[in-house]
């Protein structure tokens, strides 16, 4: 088991996440062949690794958009997809596991806006239907959201009139106006022109200084040596290695890790 | 071979009078000569015989077109359609989501649905409706197997009309669940995903993210339909429901003006039909708002089918002037 070195945290304070020997196959193919981790509270990690590595499912896994074969993961001391009573463990119903999910943040490469609604509907939507906010006061914060990644002027528009890199920041407005205890990034920036990357890191990196608990996956060596507070490398289903960016990235040792980086620098 | 010759030339030899040097000869199209020619003579025959043959009867077409009669038929069509039409996208919306249900039964029983609505007649099913006493003489609400609290005899409860409206209603749901699972099935994965990971139920995902998405995909069909199920009521003049087409007959069966009777139910058939057909215009280009260019990218492409369609007409009509000269003008 791997801990991100803490800054100011205590290290004997609860993870924020916490998974040990997850394991997630898909038909015959294993993904994930016992991946086990801590985050403490308002740490970055970053995972990366070669695609197929399984760093997307390990994610999904932490939403539960997946259900893992073995394995637990806690999030905030909380069981994710059952509630344990003694030595047995009970499927938490629909209604839990969209609650727990609202807790989590995500934002995914393809950024995944609703097509249908605008910036602020995008944004407001959840928290309206999922946490029952009075829409004006939700329409309100959504619109500090938006101006806070910088789209105040697009608020009206449809996501097919917006660039990638600014569909990404709505995407993560969308994710924060759920005031979520940790975000998930699955590869933010991999779908952006190379232009456009740095408006999404920017805005990440931001909201790593305000210290929200984040793990994303990415391929971003020079974000990852800046914001992270740990980077893991996974290979076929394992994390290979990990440790503090300016080590990992400098001196690995795992050859895996090696092999990733000389692809990536 | 030779590159036409610079503009200025050109201007100077038809400031002259005399036909530019190299003129461009579109190619001929005998086929479409003989297709227009054919076509025309086959057009004018019919409008000929419209006209002249006093067989028609356009008299009496006139006479009865809005007569009370026919009016009212027109109107049962115009409730039976939309009735029809509500229960099947009601019926169609639940037996889509049902079939795509991980619950085996649910998928497996709207297969089922499916499966019996569209495999038979829907003229069998009408009159399967229309005689159901014979199968249940009464209708009850109570307990499985148990005491029944309300209920009636089955005849009271299901008049033709309703017979008529179970008929093409359930009938309908069958083909709108297939229309409406297809356009599900449209909307990408991941906006599922988004969904699910805000902490949406799987329902209010799928009416406020999945559904609204889908329309795009579900509406062209289903203003299709809804044209179809116009002409499908027809169907229900076999349960002496007085709509349309039964209320030409009614007429017709008194006086045997069989024919323009008949023209005077197509007549209104075609102005439904057109006055749909345009609605239906409008709703696709609502929907398609959000996609693609904004403001109605749909609509453009409904005007440039319209614009296609108009085209063949201005090509035949191009033929039928084409002295030659008149080409080489443009």
């Amino acid at each position: 088991m791997i801990q991100a070195a803490g800054n100011a945290d205590p290290a004997n304070a609860r993870p924020i996440v916490q998974a040990v020997r997850v394991w997630k196959s898909y038909g015959a193919t294993s993904v994930l062949r016992g991946v086990s981790f801590d985050l403490r509270p308002h740490q970055v990690l970053c995972i990366m690794g070669a695609s197929g590595s399984g760093k997307s499912t390990l994610l999904r896994c932490i939403n539960h958009l997946e259900r893992v074969d073995a394995g637990r993961i806690w999030i905030d001391g909380k069981l994710i997809g059952y509630r344990p009573e003694g030595h047995k463990l009970f499927e938490l119903p629909e209604r839990e596991v969209c609650k727990r999910r609202a807790e989590v943040g995500m934002v995914f490469q393809h950024f995944n806006l609703f097509k249908h609604m605008t910036v602020l509907e995008n944004v407001s939507y959840a928290p309206i239907k999922v946490k029952r906010v009075d829409v004006a006061k939700a329409r309100e914060r959504a619109n500090q959201l938006i101006a806070r990644v910088g789209l105040a002027d697009k608020a009206a528009a449809y996501p097919s009139q917006l660039s990638g890199g600014q569909q990404q920041r709505v995407a993560i407005a969308r994710a924060l106006a759920m005031t979520p205890k940790l975000i998930l990034f699955d590869e933010p920036t991999s779908a952006l022109d190379p232009e456009l990357v740095k408006e999404v890191l920017d805005v990440i990196r931001e909201l790593a200084t305000d210290g929200i608990s984040m793990i994303v996956v990415t391929h971003e060596v020079g974000f990852a040596r800046e914001a992270a507070d740990c980077i893991a490398v996974m290979h076929e289903g394992l994390i290979v290695e990990s440790g503090a960016p300016d080590q990992m990235i400098d001196q690995p040792t795992h050859p895996r890790t090696r092999e990733f980086l000389s692809q990536v620098l | 071979m030779t590159l036409a010759p610079p503009t200025s030339e050109r201007t100077g030899a038809e400031a002259d009078g005399a036909p530019a040097h190299d003129e461009i000869i579109p190619v001929r199209h005998p086929g479409r000569w003989v297709g227009a020619v054919v076509i025309t003579v086959l057009f004018a025959m019919l409008v000929h015989s419209l006209v002249t043959d006093p067989r028609y009867q356009w008299g009496v077409v006139g006479q009865y077109f809005g007569s009370d009669l026919i009016l009212s038929g027109l109107r049962l069509t115009l409730e039976l359609t939309v009735l029809s039409m509500l229960i099947g996208i009601v019926v169609g919306v639940t037996v889509a989501v049902m079939r795509l249900s991980p619950n085996p039964i649910l998928s497996k029983g709207s297969a089922l649905y499916i499966w019996f609505f569209r495999g038979t007649p829907v003229l069998v099913q009408l009159f399967f409706w229309y005689n159901i006493a014979a199968l249940y003489p009464r209708v009850s609400i109570g307990v499985p197997f148990g005491p029944a609290f309300v209920g009636g005899s089955t005849n009271s409860i299901v008049t033709p009309l309703i017979a008529a409206l179970l008929g093409l209603g359930l009938n309908e749901g069958a083909y709108m669940a297939e229309i409406v699972r297809a356009g599900i099935l449209s909307v990408e994965r991941g906006q599922i995903d988004a969904a699910s990971a805000l902490g949406l139920s799987r329902l209010k995902t799928m009416k406020g993210i999945v559904l609204p998405q889908a329309m795009r995909v579900i509406i062209p069909p289903t203003g299709n339909e809804t044209i179809g199920m116009l002409k499908t009521t027809s169907l229900a003049s076999a349960l002496s429901l007085s709509e349309l087409l039964f209320s030409a007959q009614i007429v017709y069966e008194r006086t045997f003006q069989t024919i323009p009777l008949l023209i005077v139910a197509s007549l209104w058939y075609l102005i439904v039909t057109t006055v749909l057909t345009v609605g239906q215009m409008r709703i696709e280009s609502y929907f398609g708002r959000s996609v693609g260019t904004p403001g109605g990218g749909r609509r453009k492409r409904a005007r440039s089918y319209l614009r296609a369609a108009l085209r063949f007409h201005v090509d035949a009509q191009e033929l039928l002037t084409l002295g030659n000269s008149g080409r080489r003008g443009r």
